[in-house]
């Protein structure tokens, strides 16, 4: 095996540990668009990474050449940026015990991935189109929609023993229908993403709800600056706990720069509030048989009927915080592993969506969120948000080109009601969530 | 370095293979075909906690075949770049169009690109001890400008990248893109309460930049002093009010608020807030916006696009009227319009789109001081992060990571982070003035569209807006 070898050559060279991975894929994707297809692709890769530890100092290279040549130079080079960083005491592998030894079945691959024809495929996604068009002649256009493909295979050796492989598929299908009326035009989206192709949501059913999304928020203003409790719908709550993510991830602990910082065993959030990271999800979008350091994933509870349980850790972070680490450690093709989420996730309540809204008196129901403006540090939060008022207890009007804000820790700790509707639309996923009190600026 | 050469004597590509597989791919009858050759190495060095953690290097090289037919493309790559496999996609490829049809002779001829805005001794070829002293002394000069400085990284990141096009209508061209990138993020403590200060920029030069403008001691000072400053930082206002953006970065308003709703592809299909207002008045008269492509060794600027097209100076609006969009190949074709130079993509797995290079505003007339004593009450916003907009909608926001109160004309407390929320084709109707004090951003901008990243600069001048939302908390 080419991964072994490279892992030899680097040890022969002289490096103290060495670790290998080989990322291959297959990618196939069509974009529709008015019935039509707009866009067709169609490729596969293979890229080695090969990281090495040279006396407590470490490096690592990436390459899609394959050739004796290219091999030869990429250790060489592996080993001579070894030589110039620094020695970095708290720098470790997993201990070889630790190591994943069996690949338990996940269902993380579709067996009919390479049967699906061209056609077929290209069927789903105009399908989805179409079921948009059908719902309401006000919609008239599409930002895009499509579907994609993917299958990938993840190779990992090490010097200390360990060696894995496992093969996943991802398919997903989107469609983004522009509503128009008075002269006002609205877009918005819907998407299905599963390991299996049967287990997507049906097109039809994907296109109706994004055109319903487009078309809630046609007449969409903006209101005047308050503060009011907010309702995140699964998508927005998913986007908000992508914030939480960071600040419990340990990149983020070990640099100082999360609002988290010594808080574990401490109550940070609403007794209401569960988060989980669960690498063994069978069939999940975020499931692994191992992480990107050859750790066997598992279900770490994070956050505890509001109380910080644990952070998420590779092996690295956790030895500079003196923890074990949680196997959540991300590796590219180049680079140093990272912390990444598994399935990242908050435990569903009790209540349907429509029971939530129905509690706010006066208040904002958050649909889309866009920006950057999260502050992982301090915890200030102000995004720009799309959604619909909410006035005693009911769906009102549509709103737009407005903020929420607040500050993370008083957010977590505000969450009032959870919804009962988690759904595993992406690795990180939410239920809906309301919060008791943001400012919500426009005017 | 000649790419052109490169390719050819690196991977053994001839001419005749070139017009073979450029007719291949149009054997099924597209209208149009063009084959992206890229190599590049990307180098990274990173210091945090006073240690170099970790050293990079990665070689990506690859093949990308598009075919276009009326409005449809077909698209194929391979990271191998070799005559088989480029056929192999070059056959996938091809696929789009299904009218059938022959082989077709394709004669392509070696061009030149008419500028030569970044000819540096590349930084990858500079040893990775060089590059270790840089993000070191960034990370000493920043601890010793204040005690609360707890935690320092600082990253350089270097990439060097060699591309060739070759398309059906006869055009076989080359590029060398050097680009750098140095950063420097600083974490204030004072008795446990935090704050972050970022600071960076780069473009395509070469080391003597670092070592003598942009220079660690500039980088590491700015980002420190940014952490320190909002150490004490007050609740940011909540609604809409005067806002004073500062010179700079601050042009990031023009590549959410307008840029993007000008680029060809969503004015083609009509899902653009700016789509059909060509000739009409989309910004105050004080308004001259511009992407530039060809300003030398600038992030955002290149020779050629990623179609091989040279690259231009395109005005976008003037004194307030919008003259025209940013173009690719694909659309300025559809939409019977010139060429722009603005067809560019992430990598050869990707296919170009319309995308901005350097987008500013010119100077105006107006002193910034005066912009400022103009103020009653309002926000004067100088750095930002990151900034998003709904095409269709025109809504866009951008989130400022340095900004202050202005009561009565003066420039008072600072404010936490807030993010600043408006319209775009009605927001530069705002702009009230002016300053003469035009300044390009030092060089960090990331432009993300469809999943691709591309590299861009900003710019603009002190400009004041007489009503935009503010996203604070009070």
């Amino acid at each position: 095996m080419l991964a072994l070898e490279v892992m030899d050559m680097a040890i022969k060279r002289g490096a103290t540990a060495a670790e290998v991975v080989v990322y291959e894929s297959t990618e196939f994707s069509v974009s529709v668009r008015l019935g039509e297809i707009e866009t067709l692709q169609e490729a596969s890769t293979k890229q080695m990474g090969l990281r090495v530890i040279f006396e407590g100092r470490q490096a690592s290279v990436a390459t899609a050449d394959f050739s004796d040549n290219s091999l030869t130079q990429l250790v060489e080079e592996a080993m001579t940026l070894a030589q110039a960083t620094s020695v970095d005491e708290q720098l470790v592998l997993p201990s070889s015990d630790d190591f994943a030894r069996e690949i338990p079945e996940l269902r993380l691959a579709d067996a009919s991935f390479e049967a699906l024809s061209t056609e077929e495929k290209i069927d789903v996604a105009l399908r989805a189109e179409q079921a948009a068009r059908d719902t309401d002649p006000r919609i008239v256009n599409f930002e895009g929609g499509g579907f994609e493909a993917t299958f990938g295979k993840v190779t990992m050796v090490n010097s200390l023993g360990f060696q894995g492989s496992y093969s996943g598929t991802v398919f997903s299908l989107t469609t983004v229908p522009v509503a128009r009326q008075d002269g006002q035009m609205q877009r918005d989206y819907w998407y299905s993403s599963a390991r299996h192709f049967a287990e997507l949501e049906k097109p039809e059913s994907v296109g109706r709800k994004a055109a319903e999304r487009a078309l809630r928020r046609l007449g969409a203003r903006k209101v005047k600056t308050v503060q009011v409790p907010v309702v995140f719908d699964p998508l927005s709550a998913a986007d908000l706990l992508s914030s939480i993510f960071q600040a419990v991830s340990g990149d983020s602990i070990i640099r100082r720069s999360s609002f988290l910082i010594g808080k574990l065993d401490e109550i940070i959030a609403s007794p209401l509030l569960t988060v989980i990271d669960d690498g063994t999800i069978v069939g999940a979008l975020g499931s692994r048989p191992f992480d990107g350091e050859g750790l066997p994933t598992r279900r770490t509870v994070v956050i505890e009927d509001g109380v910080l349980r644990s952070y998420l850790l590779n092996t690295y972070t956790a030895h500079k915080l003196k923890l074990k680490s949680t196997a959540n450690a991300a590796r590219g093709v180049v680079g140093i592993p990272s912390v990444g989420p598994n399935n990242f996730f908050i435990k569903p309540g009790q209540h349907t969506a429509e029971e939530i809204i129905s509690s706010v008196k006066n208040g904002f129901y958050v649909t889309d969120l866009i920006g950057f403006g999260v502050n992982i540090v301090t915890g200030d939060y102000s995004r720009g948000a799309t959604g619909i008022w909410v006035e005693d207890g009911r769906l009102a009007y549509p709103v737009e080109e407005v903020t929420v804000a607040g500050n993370l820790k008083d957010m977590l700790k505000g969450i009032e009601m959870i919804g009962s509707d988690l759904e595993f639309r992406s690795r990180i996923a939410a239920p809906t969530l309301k919060i008791n009190l943001m400012t919500v600026s426009g005017e | 370095m000649n790419p052109v050469e490169f390719f050819f004597n690196k991977f053994g590509i001839t001419v005749s293979q070139i017009e073979r597989l450029l007719a291949e791919a149009l054997s099924k009858g597209g209208d149009y075909a063009d084959l992206y050759f890229e190599y590049r190495i990307n180098n990274s060095v990173s210091l945090e906690e006073q240690l170099v953690k970790s050293a990079s290097k990665s070689v990506s090289q690859g093949v990308g075949v598009r075919v276009n037919v009326g409005e449809k493309t077909g698209y194929a790559y391979t990271d191998e770049i070799d005559y088989d496999a480029i056929r192999r996609a070059a056959n996938v490829a091809a696929h789009i169009a299904r009218r059938g049809g022959a082989l077709r002779p394709i004669a392509v001829a070696t061009a030149k690109p008419s500028r030569d805005l970044y000819s540096v001794a590349p930084i990858s070829e500079v040893s990775v001890e060089r590059k270790i002293e840089l993000v070191k002394e960034a990370d000493a000069v920043a601890r010793s400008f204040d005690r609360r400085i707890r935690e320092v990284q600082a990253n350089f990141l270097d990439e060097y990248k060699l591309i060739m096009i070759a398309t059906s209508e006869g055009r076989l061209v080359g590029d060398v893109q050097p680009l750098a990138r140095f950063g420097v993020v600083c974490i204030a403590d004072a008795d446990g309460q935090l704050q972050i200060g970022r600071a960076g920029g780069g473009g395509r030069y070469s080391i003597d930049y670092f070592l003598n403008t942009l220079t660690p001691r500039k980088l590491a000072e700015e980002a420190a002093r940014q952490a320190i400053v909002n150490l004490d930082a007050v609740e940011a206002p909540a609604g809409t009010m005067e806002v004073v953006l500062g010179p700079g970065w601050p042009g990031i308003l023009l590549h959410e608020a307008v840029g993007h709703g000008l680029e060809a592809d969503f004015n083609r299909k009509q899902t653009s807030a700016f789509s059909n207002l060509v000739g009409q008045q989309v910004a105050s008269e004080l308004c001259t916006v511009v992407d530039d492509g060809t300003l030398p060794n600038r992030r955002g600027s290149i020779n050629i696009d990623d179609e091989g097209n040279d690259s231009s100076s395109t005005v976008l609006i003037e004194s307030g009227i919008l003259r025209g969009y940013i173009n690719d190949r694909l659309n300025a074709g559809l939409m019977k319009a010139a060429l722009t130079g603005n067809g560019r993509r992430e990598s050869y797995r990707h296919m170009p789109l319309p995308r901005m290079t350097n987008t500013y505003m010119l100077a105006g007339q107006d002193d910034p001081q005066d912009i400022l004593r103009s103020v009653k009450r309002g926000l004067y916003a100088v750095q930002f992060g990151g900034g998003q907009v709904d095409i269709t909608s025109g809504k866009f926001v951008f989130t400022a990571s340095e900004a202050y109160l202005i009561e009565d004309g003066k420039v008072t407390a600072p404010v936490r982070d807030a993010t600043l929320i408006g319209n775009g084709p009605d927001v530069l109707k705002k702009v009230v003035a002016v300053g003469y004090d035009l300044q390009l951003d030092q060089g960090v901008g990331v432009c993300g569209k469809d999943g691709q990243s591309v590299p861009v600069g900003v710019g603009l001048p002190t400009i004041k807006i007489s009503e935009l939302t503010v996203g604070g908390t009070k």
